[in-house]
């Protein structure tokens, strides 16, 4: 059992293959989160917005086309066809790391786009209103007013979607990103040890969830004063 | 200037309709200042729409609205700043439920007014003194009674020094035993010269505190008269059978 640890990790540097893995994957699943999280508001944004400007009413058919197609296809699948077609018809050579957070961002963006607007939209409609007769606009009711008691309501599920991505970033090796997943295979390759690598990365992506969780747990105390 | 230097607000042929069906058919009518109109009627008759009207929350189909001399339904008048002039009381009470009591109090006339926060808290304090809810006031807003959260909205609106206040049945959310206390203190500012628009089922509190009774169905005024008057002496047929159900 130590021996076997030893082979697939310790010897000849073997854990340096995982740190490698483990830095891609972070890159990857951060940099979507984030990239998800702002393409997710503005989505939110133009189809919560009231439809009496002009460019709400032409970005909104175009937002639910994004998310309908995004939450369609496979996430395989769109990062084949961006690394492959897309990416690769502009004659640019881009990092693998670099178009694994577009990809991953582009999609999470889509499902965040609905975690949030089901936050909002839960937000009693009293409240906007009560904003509104003080004098506040609309944007700014939305600010101070909606958006905090939104985010709360939209917090478990937002977590739910981060863990999700975390973990869906683990295709990342289709295009030859090493992350974790394709990390523990190149190990097998040297090592010849199947099991002992796949427990290992599974261990690190079960901490890294812990972790999330943890975020979450504290996010949602803040966040709760107003209760009871 | 003569005629007009009383009147407050002004409403010339308000219609309103939510797809086919017509909520107002074409109300005239116009508030004095410090008059105190309540607005009765069965419920459908369109009197919270017609408060909500007053303020913009609901757009008009047809007609026009003055307040303070400003025709508010013309496009180009900023409504946000005229709605800083009418505070607004819900049924619902509409609490900021992620803000404490003070900073409910204290966030328009900060960000809108342009007050300091300690000019903006010592206006809450001032305000919560008043109500006697000075110890609650870095309490949430939930768990605070229903009366309670009521009186502070109800200060909240006044925080911004409005020179109207509309209230839409401000006591039909609440338990019977909080209603008292809600009425004492819009009885109270009734007496210190603020202009009011209530809609109430209260009959009782609308006697008490009237200058003027307004009765409305199906989206028309049907009858208006001081309270002595229009609670002993009702005309029309339509009043004399809602008095008879509610009385």
């Amino acid at each position: 059992m130590l021996d076997t640890f030893n082979r697939v990790f310790i010897a000849n540097d073997m854990y340096k293959v995982y740190l490698l893995g483990l830095k891609n994957t972070l890159y990857i699943a951060v940099g979507a989160c984030i990239l998800g999280f702002v393409i997710g508001a503005a989505i939110a944004f133009v189809r919560i917005a009231p439809k009496n400007n002009i460019v709400i009413k032409i970005l909104e058919p175009i937002a639910k086309l994004y998310v309908t197609i995004i939450r369609g296809t496979p996430v395989v699948l769109q990062l084949l066809i961006i690394y492959f077609v897309i990416l690769k018809s502009l004659n640019y050579i881009w990092g693998g790391v670099f178009v694994g957070i577009v990809t991953f961002g582009i999609n999470s963006g889509a499902y965040m786009s609905e975690i949030l607007r089901a936050g909002l939209n839960a937000v009693d409609k009293g409240q906007m209103e009560a904003g509104r007769s003080l004098g506040f606009t609309w944007g700014q009711t939305m600010w101070r007013i909606i958006l905090p008691q939104g985010i709360k309501n939209a917090l478990p599920t937002m977590f739910n979607e981060f863990i999700m991505l975390l973990k869906e970033t683990s295709v990342a090796g289709y295009i030859a990103i090493i992350d974790l997943v394709k990390a523990s295979r190149m190990v097998t390759s040297q090592t010849m040890e199947v099991f002992g690598p796949l427990l290992i990365v599974a261990v690190i992506y079960l901490v890294m969830v812990l972790g999330l969780q943890r975020v979450h747990r504290i996010l949602e105390r803040r966040m709760g004063k107003g209760d009871r | 200037m003569t005629g007009n230097e009383k009147k407050i607000i002004d409403v010339k042929n308000l219609y309103i309709s939510f797809g086919k069906l017509e909520v107002l058919r074409g109300i005239t009518e116009h508030v004095n200042k410090g008059e105190k109109m309540v607005i009765v009627g069965p419920s459908g008759s369109g009197k919270s729409t017609f408060l909500r009207c007053l303020n913009l929350l609901e757009t008009p189909t047809k007609g026009q609205i003055w307040f303070d001399g400003v025709k508010i339904t013309d496009k180009k008048t900023d409504v946000n700043k005229i709605r800083q002039k009418m505070g607004m009381v819900f049924q619902q009470f509409n609490m900021f439920n992620h803000l404490s009591v003070l900073q409910n109090i204290t966030l328009a006339p900060m960000k809108l007014l342009g007050l300091s926060k300690e000019d903006a808290e010592k206006r809450a304090d001032k305000l919560l003194e008043r109500i006697g809810l000075s110890d609650k006031k870095y309490e949430y807003p939930r768990r605070l009674s229903g009366g309670q959260q009521q009186r502070v909205a109800i200060v909240r609106a006044l925080a911004m020094e409005p020179k109207v206040m509309l209230f839409d049945e401000p006591t039909s959310a609440l338990d019977p035993e909080m209603v008292q206390e809600v009425l004492d203190l819009i009885k109270q500012l009734a007496q210190e010269e603020m202009t009011m628009v209530i809609v109430t089922h209260e009959m009782g509190f609308a006697k008490e505190i009237a200058t003027r009774v307004l009765f409305m169905d199906e989206g028309r005024i049907v009858e208006q008269n001081p309270p002595e008057e229009f609670f002993s002496n009702p005309q029309s047929p339509r009043l004399k059978d809602f008095l008879s159900k509610v009385l």
